[in-house]
């Protein structure tokens, strides 16, 4: 079971703002069948950026939802080119990890998102991210750093 | 040094691991040892009791109660909401380091945990989150003494009702009349009222005073126990006795449930301003059980008798000489007026002025079926009967503008208001006052005003539905008060449901 496929990297993201940035990276779950139905996850992933905004210093932004539309743990990256205003008090987010959970995981499943949001605070991950030359290169630096 | 933390966030798959990652590795990176234990969605690992026995302080990064609290009991402790972990570890390990510092100079002065504290494993618990606004403390305050003095409500309550309920059978028509004059204590004439003393097994009517009598009881902790236990939200264990002690004051002084409100935070304050002195060691083993209670209640009780005591004989009188000046005016305004009365603060001083003018005039009444005073005795029963009728109504049509227990609340109260149980009302009120209040007014001003305008009259002190027929015109009677049961519950809909689609765009908790 991966975590994050080539299909769930966007590297050129064109998105005005939080919510249409969110509806890209979800979609490319509902192509790939881990997404059941767009409108209740975003509507879940929605309720979450309520609460309180996802954005977090250093230009990073993580919408994220347990739903009941999400068939497995799912990571998708985006990384776009200008900005999109996450909530951060220090500036728009340049690196977007929508994370998507199934209700009721399994703590396997868990598990695997757990190392994932503890990778984030790492700036070399991060760096790496940045970096990536291609979608081949994320997927690969996500299952080195996460998955094993 | 070596530290261990919590962490929690609500969806329990982000925030709860980003900000143990961040402390543990600040921690390192500024030479210490730290241990968190991440109470999230992939469950969680409790720390080893070894471990935290070694530590020397906690942090808590949590927007959920952290969960078995009273392991880290005596400890120095940072307590934070999750996201200041996230965007600031290194600061927050800074400020541990601090805290074990100054703890190891003065134990005092440094906030540790306090065992039997909030935990949410065991004994009492609060609805209070840490990080969140002054109006959701507020409101977090007032629902933990809601959320403990309901099954009072429902027990005092279901029992008048029924004990209303068996008088009309036993004694007839006058049931609820003659029934609320038992009690424990009647002696010298009323000696026949004391039902202690003169119980039939096999008499209804002494059946019926034994559930009235318990009944009024258990009404007599409502607004005690709503004090303590806001008190207790405010400042934990120390609350609860300037709280409770408050509370049964403000009863005594017929201040009512908003009474109870003010000495709930009034307690809740002292006890938490007194119970982070610092103090010499010798005393710090005697604070709990004496210098706090003793203290905190003092001031509490002693400022609220001395400063509200003529207040509120000041309103009371103003009120009555208010009302006893109108005869002669608009019997319909005076309807509206004692219905807005009834409905305001529901057992409070301002009921109690409408209600007890309404009383006072049956002595005078005299045999005439349609004295002045009989209508006013109706109007003052149909509005009385309005703000619990209107809170059950308004649970049952939109459930989900209410907490669980309230709920509950709302079926109980659909006896209670039939049975004119204001009190039935008090667990929403106490939980949004403005709200209820001004939905009460209005709702119990209509049913005061029409009562009037029908002319129905009544001449029975109390017993709601059970004396329906010692009311005339009942089924205008019954009319007026579903109109304003209709009107009440209309506003309280609207008002909650703009509350809470407001509450939803402009969320902003600290909370993760």
């Amino acid at each position: 079971m991966s975590l994050i496929t080539t299909d769930q990297v966007v590297l050129d993201l064109d998105a005005a703002d939080r919510t249409e940035a969110t509806r890209q990276l979800a979609q490319t779950l509902v192509t790939s069948g881990r997404c059941t139905d767009l409108a209740t996850f975003l509507d879940d992933v929605r309720k979450r950026e309520e609460q309180m905004a996802t954005g977090l210093p250093g230009g990073i932004g993580i919408p994220h939802a347990r739903s009941a539309a999400i068939t497995q743990p799912s990571l998708v990256f985006g990384r776009p080119a200008t900005g999109v205003d996450w909530g951060a008090e220090d500036g728009p987010a340049t690196l977007i990890f929508l994370i998507a959970a199934p209700d009721g995981g399994g703590q396997e499943h868990m598990k695997i998102l757990a190392a994932l949001a503890r990778k984030l605070m790492r700036a070399e991950f991060r760096q790496s991210l940045r970096d990536a030359p291609d979608a081949a290169t994320v997927v690969e630096i996500v299952e080195r750093e996460v998955v094993n | 040094m070596k530290f261990v933390g919590v962490t929690s966030c609500p969806t329990g798959i982000a925030h709860t691991y980003m900000a143990a990652e961040a402390l543990e590795v600040a921690a390192r990176d500024a030479g210490h040892e730290m241990i968190v234990e991440t109470q999230g969605s992939a469950g969680s690992d409790p720390l080893d009791p070894a471990v935290i026995a070694a530590a020397d302080g906690v942090v808590f990064a949590h927007d959920l109660e952290v969960v078995g609290r009273d392991r880290f009991a005596g400890k120095p402790t940072i307590d934070v909401g999750v996201k200041k972990a996230i965007s600031d570890g290194p600061g927050l390990i800074t400020q541990a380091v601090a805290a074990v510092e100054q703890f190891r100079r003065d134990p005092g002065s440094v906030a540790v945990t306090v065992a039997g504290g909030s935990s949410a494993a065991t004994g009492l618990t609060t609805k209070v989150e840490s990080g969140v606004g002054t109006a959701t403390r507020i409101r977090q305050w007032l629902m933990t003494g809601v959320s403990y003095m309901i099954p009072f409500v429902a027990a005092g309550g279901i029992l008048i009702a029924l004990s209303f309920m068996l008088a009309q059978i036993a004694i007839g028509e006058d049931g609820a009349i003659e029934i609320v004059k038992y009690s424990l204590t009647a002696s010298g004439e009323d000696a026949a009222y004391n039902i202690a003393q003169n119980f039939d097994l096999l008499s209804l009517t002494s059946w019926a005073a034994l559930l009235f009598v318990m009944g009024a009881a258990a009404f007599g902790f409502l607004v005690p126990i709503l004090s303590g236990f806001i008190a207790f939200a405010i400042a934990d264990r120390p609350g609860i006795v300037p709280g409770i002690v408050g509370g049964s004051i403000a009863v005594t002084m017929q201040a009512g449930f908003l009474g109870g409100i003010a000495t709930g935070f009034l307690g809740g304050f002292v006890a938490r301003w007194i119970s982070r002195w610092k103090v010499h060691k010798g005393v710090r083993g005697v604070m709990p059980v004496v210098v706090i209670p003793l203290l905190s209640t003092l001031v509490t009780a002693g400022i609220f008798i001395t400063l509200l005591g003529r207040p509120i004989k000041w309103l009371m009188d103003n009120l009555t000489e208010g009302l006893n000046g109108m005869t002669g005016s608009s019997a319909v305004l005076l309807g509206l007026i004692l219905g807005a009365m009834m409905g305001f603060d529901l057992g409070g001083p301002v009921n109690k002025v409408a209600y007890t003018f309404a009383t006072t005039g049956l002595g005078v009444a005299g045999a005439a079926t349609d004295a002045p005073q009989l209508k006013i005795m109706a109007a003052v029963m149909a509005a009385g009967m309005v703000a619990p009728l209107a809170m059950a109504l308004s649970t049952a049509v939109r459930p989900g503008l209410f907490t669980e227990p309230e709920r509950e609340n709302g079926k109980a109260a659909w006896l209670l208001g039939l049975s004119f149980i204001s009190e039935g009302a008090i667990p929403f009120a106490a939980a949004d006052p403005v709200r209820i209040i001004a939905s009460s007014v209005v709702g119990s001003a209509a049913t005061g005003a029409l009562a009037m305008l029908f002319g129905t009259t009544l001449r029975a002190p109390h017993g709601g539905l059970w004396v329906l027929p010692l009311v005339g015109k009942f089924a205008l009677f019954v009319l007026a008060l579903a109109i304003g049961v209709v009107i009440m519950a209309g506003i309280v809909i609207a008002l909650k449901s703009r509350e809470q689609s407001k509450a939803a765009l402009t969320a902003t908790p600290l909370a993760a």
